[in-house]
Order: structure tokens, then C-alpha cells, then sequence
């Protein structure tokens, strides 16, 4: 079985910038990948590439086993497409936009209206495009992409700038569209998101892709601490140092700030065998590794517009 | 498949047959473009309700333009004018309007402030005395000719004799234009220039600005629907603003009357419109917002009607503007639509007017090619 998209050492350079430096990733058909990076990473430019709407100065890349450039007919009614700024057209209602796009691939003003209701937006057909909140606008432009039943989805950062409550509505959906069998590829700067909801994902900075997997084994090739702490005023610092010494855990920080008693450490389970000794679980948060523990090694910590 | 059964009739690799495709893509973004003008006000006003507005207006001010009446004042009683005999007097009064004044330096005054265009009085034996301004030379001249022409048949008619020379006049069918006649097709014209032109260009700025364009890319519809559907609709909005010309010119109170091809307007305006768009492509090609667009096509449409003929009848104006004239697309629809509206014009008039449209509109679409972009980025 061909892979969903295989892209080859693809390259875009703008004026001075080299937008992207050399991707090579391949997306199993069926799978749910996501492209992770900071702003100006090179994730969208990767994303336009992979689409077809921009050439790449060198590489090649094959979508369900066809070339994206030049435009491919043939191609198209396979992919559904998301920007990440919505594209609707002006002076339109959200029910004749979906049905607008919805013709442009022949699927009829039913199934439109199906797909209207599977992103719960029934309640607000009426509404013209311009008058929708950021999270309607985006679940639009979501049902615009998958009007026509597409195998392959593009999704470019989907959940910037919405609520939390319409970013877990908007991942619930993301997780059905490709629990049927649909190929998603999705860019987030949410590393929560990436967690929640990609098989794997690529890191990217600087235009290049350094590292792929899947999210929990990326968390666990980080070697780093565990965060234990508890309510303060149940053990004194010096005490719990002394305690956690004699048990022979191995201690990388331990503070008190009065509110929280906190120690760092790669030997979690005498920490927490003494803190349960001497009864001090109140209050208890043991923190592992995140996928943003994961990013901010990769990329660095530094600012960025 | 978690989906309601109507759509699980379409499975991901199930595609419609090709051919449905293309039609509803048209029809769809037909919809879309005739939507976005008819629920857009402003562009509703500038294209059918402002240049009707200026067939009203003009219409009506123009109408009675043609017989220029001459005002005179009479200062006491002058005895040629008032004892004129009825149907001379009645003949007299299509030309003049005469106002009876007691105070001479009074009316002098208003002849020489322009109110009146002269002042007539007795003078001594017989004298019909005339004081008359020349700042209008055609008025100056009419007053003189009338009140001339009223002494030499009072001379004649004093003399007893039979007139050796009359003369026969009669009336010719309309063939002088009537300000009606040039009106229609000229504001029309500027009305199509405008609606073409916009819909055109606000098509492309919108469309890219908003990334509709790029979406559009990402999508199996055709450019040749998409341009297909902008011509259509915008051919149904200048054949709307037709119909519209003509219900209001052919009313009796503006009395435009329809020679026998006028249906020859339709092709004309349908070549025209294309023209028009092909120069909103270029303008929509260039400007960057719906700002710039918008100043560029007001340089480009209202320049081109007033040179192009649609304010003023080009028959009247001077060899320059002729000339430069026919350097403009709106004069090939404003001339021939003239021609077949009401001068009994045939296909051969308009034949001609189409091919140089229809090439104009060729060599502005592959300039605005050269500048076409699919996004902004």
C-alpha cells in the first residue's frame, strides 16, 4: 500500500530566507500526523508545498501516489484543504458557503447540510461568514475541507486563537474525521494538541525537521527529572532532604516556597514511598516530561516573534 | 463510517461523474458572484441606481433644450407687437416670450445683467426700436432675425400686395438628435462601464485578498468556469441595466422611440461588457486592495465617458475629443448603440463596433495575465 504522502528533500527559498531546509517525511495512509515548531518554523510553507500551491525549489513529493505540482485534477477531489486564516467568499451565509463549495466537486446541497451538522453549526446557517466567532469560522472552513468526502485532510493550525472549550469541541471532531479512515495532517504550535491527537508528529525549526515520532516516545527519549511536590507545612525541607538521602534517592532540586514543597528527581518512587511514610500525600502532583519539555530542548528557549 | 447514512453513500474514492461536476461548479459560483453584487449596496446604488438617476436628471433638464426661447421686454406699448394679428402673434409666441415693462431702465438693466436677451420700444415714425446684449451671440442674432422678420412682413402686409416670395416650411420626422437619443446610450454606456469594470475587478481583489483565489486553486473547479460565471453574471447585470435604460427612455414623458434593430443592443452590450471586465482584470490584477482598485477604475471609467461620449454628444464636439475618442472601448458601444436604439442603424453598424471590442477585450486580458497573481504572499 502506498503511503498517504511521501515528500522527498523538499526545498523553498525566499530572498534570503530558506523557508524550508531539506523535509523528508512520509504519512501512512490512515494516519493522524502532526507538524509541530515554533512561528516561522517553516510549517506552513511545508504544509503549501505538500498541497500544491507552491512549487518547491528541489524535492519530490507524491500525495496518495500522485504529484501535487503542477495543479492535478485528478488530484484534488482526493485532498480536502484548511488555511489557516478561513478563505470564504464574501457577502455569503454559512450554509451557502459550504453548499458553494460543496459544488465545486459535485457533492449536492444535501450532504452540505449533513456536513453543516456534523460541525454543529445547523444553529447558525443564517449567519453570514463575516459575522462568525473565530471558533464557528474555523469549524466552517473544517466542513468546507471535507464537504466532498476526502481521503487526505490538510489542517493548518486549526485551533489558534479559540476558546478551550472549542478547542476540545474542534479535537473531538478532528478525532472522529480520522477514526473513519482519513488521512490528517495538521501543523499546531499547541504541543498539548499535538499530544492529544497525533499518532506522530515531525519537530520542525529553521525550516528542517529534527525529530519524528510518536509523541510518547519522543517524551521518553528526554532524560529528564520528575517534578513531585505536595502542600507545604507537612514536611520541613531539611527533613525531606535527609529522609529522601537516607532512602536513596538520588535528589536533582528540592525547594520550599511556602506554598509548595517541591523536589525534582529521576528516582520518583522512593520520594514518593517517603513522602507516603510519613504522610505528607496532601496535595500530592507528580509532572513527567511533556512533548513541551520535548520542543523547547529541540528548538531552544529563546524568544520569538 | 460514524456518519449519518446519507453520507455514507459517498465513500472517500466514490467520484461523482465529471460531467455534473462542471455544471453545478458554474452554477455555483454563478450564485456566489451574483450574490456578492446584489447584497453589496453600494455597488447596487453605483451601478443601476446612480446612472438612472442620471437619465432622470439630464433627461428632464434637457428635454425642452433645442428651441431656445428668446425673452424680450416690451417698455410701453409697441404697436407692431400688439397688434399682430392672432395666428402671427400665436407663431410669434413659440419663439418669443415677450414681458410688458413700464420702467425702460429697468429692463435695460436685466438685459444687460443677461435675464433678458432684449428690449424692444417705439421710437419715433414707425420706429421699433431694439436694444439687444451680444454676450449670446445665437440669442443676440435670433432676437434680431424675429423682430426683423415681424417688421418686413408688417412692411409687406402695409404695402397691399401679394408677396412675391413665400415660404413653405414643413416639418422633417425626427431626424435631428433629440437630447433623449444620446442620452440613453451614453449614460447607459457609463453604466455598463462602471458595473463591468467593478464586478470585475472586485471579483479578483476580494477573491485574493480573502484567499478565495488560492482556495479556489486547491479545488477541481476550472479557471474556465470561474471566468465563465464572471462573464455570465456580469452580462446579466449590464442586460438588466438595459432593459432598465429602455423601459424608462421609451416612456412618454422622455418619448425615446426604438427604430427597428434596436435588438441590436444586445450583442453590442454583450461584447461591451466583455471589454469592460477584460479592463477590471488589469485593474483588479494590479491593485492590492479594494481601496487602490477602486481609485485606479475611478481614473480609468470616468475619464473614459466624459471623452468617450457618454455625458455629451460627440457630433457636437470638437475634432480632438473625436479623435481621442475613438481610442476608447465605450465609444464602440455608445456610437453603434446610438445608431440601432433610434437612428434605424443595421448589423452593419454594430458589426464593426463588436470586432474592435471584442479585440480589445483580447489584448487587455493578456496584459492582465502578465500581472495576475493567485495570492498576495
Amino acid at each position: 500500500m502506498t503511503a498517504a504522502i511521501s515528500a522527498d528533500g523538499i526545498r523553498k527559498r525566499y530572498g534570503d530566507v530558506q523557508a524550508v531546509d531539506g523535509v523528508s517525511l512520509t504519512v501512512e495512509t490512515g494516519e493522524f500526523y502532526g507538524i509541530l515548531g515554533p512561528n516561522g518554523a517553516g510549517k506552513t510553507t511545508t504544509l503549501e508545498i505538500l498541497e500544491g500551491i507552491r512549487e518547491p525549489d528541489e524535492g519530490r513529493i507524491e500525495l496518495l501516489g500522485l504529484a501535487p505540482w503542477p495543479r492535478n485534477s485528478k488530484l484534488l477531489p482526493r485532498i480536502g484543504v484548511q488555511f489557516q486564516a478561513s478563505a470564504f467568499f464574501n457577502k455569503l451565509t454559512a450554509r451557502e458557503t459550504i453548499r458553494t463549495f460543496a459544488s465545486f466537486y459535485g457533492v449536492g446541497p444535501k450532504r452540505a447540510d449533513a456536513m453543516l451538522e456534523r460541525v454543529g453549526l445547523t444553529d447558525s446557517a443564517t449567519v453570514h461568514t463575516d459575522k462568525m466567532s473565530g471558533g464557528q469560522a474555523q469549524r466552517l472552513s473544517i466542513a468546507c475541507a471535507l464537504a466532498h468526502d476526502p481521503e487526505l485532510v490538510f489542517l493548518d493550525e486549526p485551533t489558534t486563537g479559540l476558546d478551550p472549550q472549542a478547542r476540545r469541541n474542534l479535537w473531538d471532531l478532528l478525532r472522529d474525521i480520522n477514526s473513519e479512515g482519513r488521512t490528517v495532517v495538521l501543523t499546531t504550535h499547541y504541543l498539548d494538541e499535538a499530544e492529544v491527537l497525533c499518532d506522530r508528529v515531525s519537530v520542525m525549526d529553521h525550516g528542517k525537521v529534527l525529530k519524528t515520532g510518536a509523541p510518547a516516545a519522543l517524551v521518553r527519549e528526554i532524560d529528564d527529572t520528575v517534578r513531585v511536590s505536595v502542600e507545604s507545612g507537612q514536611l520541613s525541607a531539611a527533613r525531606a532532604r535527609e529522609l529522601f538521602g537516607a532512602a536513596g534517592a538520588e535528589i536533582a532540586n528540592l525547594e520550599d516556597n511556602s506554598v509548595s514543597l517541591s523536589v525534582s528527581t529521576r528516582a520518583p518512587a522512593p520520594v514518593l514511598s517517603v513522602l507516603a511514610e510519613q504522610n505528607a500525600l496532601r496535595g500530592l502532583e507528580v509532572r513527567g516530561a511533556t512533548l513541551e519539555d520535548v520542543f523547547l530542548q529541540l528548538t531552544g528557549r529563546e524568544y520569538r516573534a | 463510517m460514524s456518519t449519518t447514512s446519507a453520507t455514507a453513500q459517498q465513500t472517500p474514492t466514490g467520484q461523482p461523474p465529471a460531467e455534473r461536476e462542471r455544471v453545478s461548479a458554474f452554477a455555483g459560483l454563478s450564485r456566489v458572484m451574483l450574490l456578492g453584487f446584489l447584497r453589496d449596496r453600494g455597488t447596487l446604488f453605483f451601478t443601476l441606481v446612480l446612472p438612472l438617476l442620471f437619465l432622470l436628471l439630464f433627461g428632464s433638464l434637457y428635454k425642452s433644450s433645442g428651441t431656445s426661447h428668446v425673452k424680450i421686454a416690451e417698455v410701453g406699448s409697441v404697436q407692431l407687437l400688439d397688434q399682430a394679428p392672432g395666428d402671427a402673434r400665436a407663431q410669434l409666441d413659440k419663439v418669443l416670450s415677450i414681458t410688458k415693462y413700464e420702467d425702460q431702465n429697468a429692463a435695460l438693466e436685466k438685459v444687460r445683467k443677461g435675464d433678458l436677451d432684449g428690449l424692444v420700444t417705439s421710437g419715433p415714425n414707425g420706429q421699433v426700436v431694439l436694444r439687444f446684449s451680444a454676450s449670446d451671440q445665437v440669442k443676440s442674432g435670433s432676437v434680431q432675425a424675429i423682430l426683423n422678420s415681424v417688421v418686413e412682413s408688417a412692411n409687406q402686409a402695409a404695402s397691399g400686395k401679394a408677396p412675391a416670395f413665400t415660404l413653405a416650411a414643413s416639418q422633417v420626422e425626427d431626424n435631428s438628435l433629440k437630447p433623449i437619443q444620446y442620452l440613453t446610450p451614453g449614460l447607459l454606456g457609463y453604466a455598463i462601464a462602471m458595473g463591468a469594470v467593478y464586478g470585475a475587478s472586485f471579483t479578483l481583489v476580494t477573491w485574493r485578498k480573502k484567499r478565495v483565489l488560492r482556495r479556489l486553486r486547491l479545488t477541481p473547479v476550472s479557471p474556465l468556469a470561474i471566468v465563465g460565471a464572471r462573464v455570465g453574471v456580469s452580462v446579466l447585470v449590464a442586460l438588466a441595466q438595459t432593459a432598465l435604460f429602455l423601459v424608462v427612455a421609451t416612456m412618454p414623458y422622455f418619448g425615446l422611440k426604438l427604430s427597428g434593430n434596436w435588438w441590436l443592443i444586445v450583442p453590442l452590450v454583450i461584447c461591451a461588457t466583455i471589454a469592460f471586465m477584460s479592463i477590471g482584470l488589469v485593474t483588479g490584477s494590479i491593485a492590492k486592495s479594494e481601496e487602490a482598485a477602486n481609485g485606479i477604475n475611478q481614473i480609468i471609467v470616468l475619464p473614459m465617458s466624459f471623452l468617450g461620449g457618454a455625458f455629451i454628444p460627440l457630433d457636437v464636439a470638437p475634432g480632438w475629443l473625436q479623435t481621442v475618442s475613438h481610442a476608447l472601448p465605450l465609444r464602440y458601444l455608445i456610437d453603434p448603440a446610438k445608431s440601432v436604439l433610434s437612428k434605424g442603424g443595421g448589423v452593419m453598424d454594430a458589426l464593426p463596433s463588436m470586432g474592435i471590442l471584442l479585440a480589445f477585450a483580447a489584448v487587455m486580458t493578456l496584459i492582465a495575465s502578465r500581472f495576475f497573481n493567485w495570492d498576495d504572499a
